[in-house]
């Protein structure tokens, strides 16, 4: 089914929500009722004046009537639904459009509080493991235990009814209560730093979450001091955001702090490298290619295409997504992009080329993906592995694999030089539990989606 | 001839209590505070039971027990694990070492002075140079 076909669908549902008859529409936006009846059956295109019409009767967006539900929000439920605990409970995987078109509302709010779900699943995980090997929080309790322990004991002999030599009488009452005053000072220290790691954390994410939520909240562009173009521009997005009242959030905790400040550091020396002025002269000759931006500025590819998918939303010549993971293969920095939501926890799927990269240090991997969704969407990948940093000899070997993507259908000509027309995109998803590629070989895990039958 | 206990541990006011309650029962009770020395204390001193705690400075009580057991001589020699840990994974890594009762911090006096008293017999009672008059004394001992 195509896009358009798509179309007459959604008007007519819309109408039917709204009450209304075809022919009275059809006269409200000037048509004939046999010519909106054929519209409303996919045999008419539509577009223009006409479409802005019926949807401001309708009273929805255009967007809503040409392209459905917002793929985010298809992928937010699909996960919910795949994830969804309880055996007893089935559900409608293949009905999820429908859903979300008909109670956008209620779908949202299914996928933030999936969302949220499994954020607090992590957290408690986190503190557990927490409880289990926090250095300061086994030694504080074992301190509390052994002094309970030598005072039950001294307190058991001296309430024996046995006689007790005077000296050895004043010995354990002096021992308990030191004792006593040791128990006292441990169990302040103990309810203090309990104090503390409550607010520390008061949000209830990992440090990892708590920092995509921070980078995302910038547009992926945190302000650079370095590159005097770069700073103005920042300056005007703070300011844009002081004035809408949404200031930048504060991270809170210390550790999604370290994160944020690698970032940083890492962010400045790619900008100091790239200059905002040469990164925009490359990307109206190239497109984002991180080869021709590497090859100019004499960067690595990998901060090439760091600099690529962070650059400020106003100034980029096209949307770049980017995925990277360390040699464990874990995702440690995710962009989507629409239709490309690299998954929040867990792997990603095993055929994208960052994990062919990560398999091949130093070789430049260039792949086009498709995805699964309706409709499937087409990117291009570039991906790179390089070392992390510059341990020196017989350091342990650190790797780092990177990924930028863009859609294909906003790549550029120089982009797609030598690359045949007719390339076989490689067909991957992002997390096999919501992927419907059944007969995939690279895959991990049952799908729980409504699986197509075609890898 | 009274029996002997080696006591490792390193809190000095849990030493003296527990010195203090087995010597008055008749043991002479020795002292080991370093990890790293217990093994050749248990070696030179021949207790007849050793009580073990498992945080100790030098080496951890489970390693001092899993070398001890790997050593023939010490195969049937009662060891008491004395823990201010009582999760199941330490009770079953110390069972799987060999250990003989293992206890939590904080104890009762009366449990640690019986339990140490139970372990001596039976180690006397499955050894075969008991006289039937000790065997018998134990068996009284214990009830």
């Amino acid at each position: 089914m195509s896009r358009s076909t798509l179309t007459g669908s959604r008007i007519r549902e819309r109408r039917t929500l709204a009450g209304l008859k075809q022919a009275d529409l059809a006269r409200l936006v000037g048509i004939s009722a046999a010519y909106l009846n054929l519209i409303e059956h996919n045999k008419r295109k539509i577009g223009g004046k006409l479409l802005v019409d019926l949807a401001r009767i309708l009273q929805v967006e255009v967007g809503s009537l040409t392209q459905g539900v917002q793929s985010t929000l298809v992928e937010g439920l699909q996960n919910a639904g795949a994830e969804n605990g309880l055996t007893d409970v089935f559900v409608e995987t293949d009905r999820i459009e429908d859903f979300a078109n008909r109670f956008p509302g209620w779908a949202a709010l299914a996928s933030r509080q999936h969302e949220h779900i499994k954020a607090l699943e992590r957290r408690i995980e986190a503190l557990n493991d927490r409880l289990a090997h926090d250095p300061f929080l086994s030694e504080a309790l074992h301190e509390v235990l052994s002094t309970v322990t030598a005072i039950r004991s001294t307190a058991g002999i001296l309430n024996a009814d046995d006689d007790i030599d005077a000296e050895w009488q004043a010995r354990f009452h002096r021992n308990m209560y030191e004792d006593s005053q040791r128990l006292a000072t441990g169990t302040q220290d103990l309810v203090r730093y309990l104090d503390t790691i409550g607010k520390e954390n008061e949000t209830p994410d990992t440090p990892q979450t708590a920092f995509e939520a921070w980078l995302q909240q910038q547009d992926y562009a945190p302000a650079l001091q370095s590159d005097p173009n770069d700073a103005a521009i920042n300056e005007a997005q703070q300011n844009e955001r002081a004035q809408s009242g949404q200031p930048v959030l504060a991270l809170s905790s210390p550790a999604a702090r370290s994160l944020a400040d690698g970032w940083m550091t890492r962010a400045k020396q790619d900008a100091d490298q790239m200059p905002l002025s040469t990164v925009l002269d490359v990307l109206e000759q190239f497109g984002p290619d991180p080869a021709a931006l590497a090859k100019r500025t004499g960067a690595d590819i990998a901060a090439a295409m760091r600099r690529l998918a962070t650059l400020p939303p106003t100034q980029s010549g096209a949307d770049c997504g980017m995925v990277i993971c360390d040699g464990a293969g874990v995702i440690t920095f995710r962009k989507p992009l629409e239709g490309f939501t690299p998954p929040r926890f867990g792997g990603g799927c095993p055929l994208w080329p960052l994990y062919q990269a990560l398999v091949r240090p130093m070789t430049p991997v260039r792949r086009v993906v498709e995805l699964t969704g309706q409709p499937a969407r087409k990117y291009l990948a570039y991906a790179i592995c390089q070392p992390k940093a510059h341990l020196g000899f017989d350091a342990p070997e650190v790797l780092e694999a990177t990924m930028l993507f863009v859609a294909l259908d906003r790549a550029t000509g120089p982009m797609l030089q030598d690359l045949p027309q007719d390339v076989e995109a490689v067909k991957v998803g992002t997390n096999c539990r919501v992927c419907t590629r059944a007969a995939c070989p690279a895959r991990r895990e049952p799908s729980l989606m409504g699986t197509e039958n075609r890898a | 001839m009274g029996k002997r206990v080696l006591l490792i541990e390193d809190e000095p006011n849990i030493i003296e209590a527990i010195r203090f309650i087995l010597s008055r029962d008749g043991w002479s009770v020795e002292i080991q505070s370093d990890g790293a020395r217990a093994i050749d204390a248990v070696r030179t001193k021949h207790p007849d039971i050793v009580i073990l705690d498992v945080m100790l400075p030098g080496m951890s009580g489970f390693e001092i027990l899993r070398l001890l057991r790997q050593d023939p001589a010490h195969a049937d020699l009662p060891i008491l694990m004395l823990t201010a840990r009582g999760q199941k994974k330490d009770r079953d890594l110390a069972q799987s070492y060999g250990v003989s009762a293992f206890m939590t911090k904080p104890f009762s006096n009366a449990d640690m002075l019986e339990t140490v008293r139970s372990l001596v017999a039976q180690a006397h009672q499955t050894s075969k140079d008991v006289t039937p008059d000790e065997a018998a004394a134990e068996s009284i001992e214990n009830g």
